[in-house]
């Protein structure tokens, strides 16, 4: 036992020396600007570092304990790391605080886990356990959904949280467009954000140059980016896996260079400002309507709020995931989401089956294509201004996360992946540059935790057997 | 040649398919008549599998012709795009090593296969996505026809279940299942016995002679489990290095010495002497 105990001693002091080693030029020195005379100057903080090494020597202690068996002294580390980071203690910043609850929460995580795994794969092997969890799998989907619908009405529905929701509810229906490429029919799509764009500019530039309106133009922009889904589909969807990523990724790119760079159509880096919002029923959300128009207020005879536009915005664009989520719903049932779903299961046997695997491709391509210009669209109208800088590889790369994070082909797992990875980051905000650690260490922890994402269960498009509640077939 | 004659269900001739100085298959002709279960048999290597890539159109053959009959025309398979033989000449195939969509459940598989039945049925979406009635009852029909084909393969039971949790004799029968419910003209089978044992074997004869029986599909197979051929073939094509080397009845064909030369290997003296 001693022996034990001085190796993980011996292991922990280790770790703790080289966290130092790497953090002494990391966190140690900052280079400060001290006065035009003398240029940069070092500020020490070596403070910071002390203690967020003593943290990592008992965080590891208590890895190694959790790992020879001894839970309870790991647990009881772990809740004394949350107790001193929860203190009033004077630590020599706040980022330290949480950094030494979140090693403790961490370590009581580790300790709990393995009876939590256990449960949890008991339960999932019962029948009651599958029926209790298709039963919540089905009601939590309807308990979010009520909760979205309320929340523009509840005490949570100020400026702030309203415009997280619009931001966290694009990438949901992003995240369920770029789900029926990826997620069912299997096709690595890296440029997804080319057809956000094509919907976006579709919008700007109708409804600038032709005065055409929000309502009018959705369906034009769907169709646009549906139409440069097909485009680029023809000529690549006969390549597999990592070969189409690649050609997807370059068209990504050609799409955002040649918005940057034809400059008549486009007015290139420079972007395209006024851009109209949507109207309901022509009336506009401002606080003096345009000659000829009425604004929102006046029609309905309240006085002006700018959060109503903002509401306005929540429930458009929740109104459009939604449809997005019926219509993969539908789609999944029908002959042409079954063989998307084939298709990325086993392109040959597909082919030995009579299945043309390239029009099923297209309008796998197509149909998530559309959504992305419905959603772009939106963004331009929500955004009122929009340039090349909206649609970059990383947009492409966080919407893939999300589908890969939540799941590949689940829906609900769209959302959630989507709360965690943009609703995370900003609500981290506080934590100013060490808010991206949050980002990757949720992305990490799903990925050792769930590896095959938040929701891994597929649900068959049909059963031949109901399964009734209360066991039995 | 077999005693049924009348118009082949399929005719191979000449076939020729060469992979860069690699002869796989060397002027190969022979006739499947419908009704029949026709044998291609031969050591390893011999361009079996190579003539069915080439009938399924996985393949475009370097010279020859193979001419499909179905009800009133002729299919030219080696004009047609891989998923088009499937599609319209109605020609359906097993793979070597099973290729089911293994996350999809047993009865999605089936009605995969019956995609372009029900695509037709769903207006191409339009009214599967309105939920029209037309569709539904396609739908209703395609699931009782799975049903049907669930219950002769003996796995009514397991439909729900994903098809890559099926033990391994199980995934066989549910891919010729697969193959037979896209309704085909002619079945092609490539080694469906392999890894299976001896009782599986028998249900497997029992289910491919029911097929011919009672389904009236004709059926090229590939295998090497001699109880499997010889019990229930009636027609034999043997093939050594991409050559036709015999041709005939069971009996025939065990009797050829070609044939007993290419399995066993024996050299001409041990033969004669």
């Amino acid at each position: 036992m001693g022996a034990r105990l001085s190796s993980m001693l011996k292991d922990a002091g280790l770790t703790a020396f080289v966290a130092a080693a790497l953090g002494i030029f990391i966190v140690g020195f900052r280079t400060v600007d001290v006065g035009s005379r003398k240029g940069l100057g070092f500020d020490y903080q070596f403070a910071d570092l002390a203690v967020a090494v003593v943290t990592i020597f008992f965080g590891r202690l208590g890895l190694s304990l959790a790992a020879a068996g001894l839970r309870w002294p790991s647990m009881v580390l772990g809740a004394a790391m949350i107790a001193a980071g929860a203190s009033p203690l004077e630590l020599p910043s706040g980022f330290l605080h949480w950094f030494v609850a979140l090693g403790g929460v961490l370590l009581v995580i580790r300790g709990v886990w393995p009876w939590a795994n256990d449960a949890m794969t008991a339960a999932a092997g019962s029948r009651s356990g599958v029926v209790l969890g298709r039963a919540g799998a089905k009601w939590s989907g309807w308990l979010l959904l009520a909760a979205a619908v309320a929340m523009p009405f509840t005490p949570f529905g100020d400026q702030k949280t309203m415009d997280l929701g619009v931001l966290i509810l694009t990438y949901v229906m992003l995240g369920w467009g770029l789900n029926i490429v990826v997620g069912l029919a299997g096709l690595l799509d890296l440029g997804y954000v080319a057809f956000y764009a094509v919907g976006a500019y579709s919008y700007a530039l109708l409804s600038t140059q032709h005065g055409l309106g929000f309502w009018v133009v959705l369906p034009i922009a769907g169709m646009m980016a549906a139409l440069f889904g097909v485009l680029l589909g023809f000529p690549v969807l006969r390549l597999r896996g990592d070969y189409l990523a690649i050609v997807t990724l370059g068209f990504g790119e050609i799409i955002r260079l040649v918005i940057l760079n034809w400059f008549d159509l486009t007015n290139g880096p420079a972007g395209i400002g006024s851009i109209p919002g949507p109207t309901l029923f022509g009336a506009v959300f401002a606080e003096t309507a345009p000659a000829g128009k009425q604004t929102v207020s006046q029609m309905l005879g309240i006085p002006f709020d700018g959060i109503h536009r903002l509401i306005f915005l929540y429930y458009i664009i929740l109104f459009l995931a939604l449809i997005t989520n019926l219509f993969t719903q539908r789609m999944r049932r029908l002959p042409v989401g079954r063989a998307w779903e084939a298709l990325r299961e086993d392109e040959t046997a597909c082919r030995a089956l009579g299945i043309n695997p390239t029009n099923t491709k297209l309008t796998a391509f197509a149909v998530g294509a559309m959504f992305a210009g419905f959603a772009g669209s939106f963004f331009a109208a929500k955004q009122r201004f929009i340039s090349p800088e909206s649609f970059v590889f990383i947009e492409s790369a966080i919407i893939l996360a999300i589908v890969v994070l939540g799941g590949m082909g689940s829906q609900i797992g769209v959302v959630l992946a989507a709360v965690l990875l943009i609703g995370l980051p900003e609500w981290f905000r506080d934590l100013g540059n060490y808010r991206m650690l949050a980002f990757g260490l949720a992305m990490v922890l799903i990925m050792v935790f769930r590896p095959r994402g938040l929701v891994a269960h597929r649900e068959p498009s049909l059963r031949l057997h109901p399964i009734k509640p209360g066991g039995g077939r | 040649m077999s005693a049924s004659q009348g118009p082949p269900l399929i005719d191979v001739e000449h076939l020729t398919m060469r992979f860069g100085g690699l002869l796989a298959v060397d002027d190969v002709s022979f006739v499947a008549q419908p009704h029949e279960i026709t044998a291609i048999i031969g050591p390893n290597g011999a361009g079996k599998t190579t003539v069915f890539n080439c009938i399924t159109g996985f393949y475009k053959p370097t010279i020859g012709r193979l001419t499909l009959r179905g009800g009133d025309r002729d299919y030219l398979l080696e004009r047609m795009l891989g998923h088009e033989i499937g599609q319209r000449a109605k020609v359906a195939r097993t793979f070597q090593n099973i290729r089911l969509f293994p996350g999809m459940t047993v009865l999605e598989n089936l009605m995969v296969a019956q995609h372009n039945k029900l695509m037709h049925a769903s207006g191409w979406s339009v009214f599967g996505l309105l939920g029209l009635r037309r569709y539904r009852k396609a739908e209703e029909e395609g699931v009782e026809l799975a049903r049907g084909w669930l219950e002769r393969i003996a796995l009514i039971d397991d439909a729900d279940r994903p098809a890559g949790e099926l033990p391994y004799g199980a995934q066989r029968r549910l891919e010729i299942a697969r193959a037979m419910c896209t309704e085909p003209r002619l079945l092609c089978l490539d080694e469906p016995a392999a890894g299976l044992n001896p009782h599986e074997s028998a249900e497997l004869n029992r289910l491919l002679v029911s097929i011919r029986e009672r389904d009236g599909v004709g059926v090229l197979l590939i295998e090497h489990d001699m109880s499997v051929v010889m019990n229930i073939s009636d027609h034999i094509v043997v093939l050594d290095y991409g050559r036709k080397i015999a041709e005939g009845a069971p009996a025939e064909v065990q009797r050829d010495p070609a044939v007993i030369r290419a399995y066993l290997g024996t050299d001409d003296e041990a033969i004669d002497g």
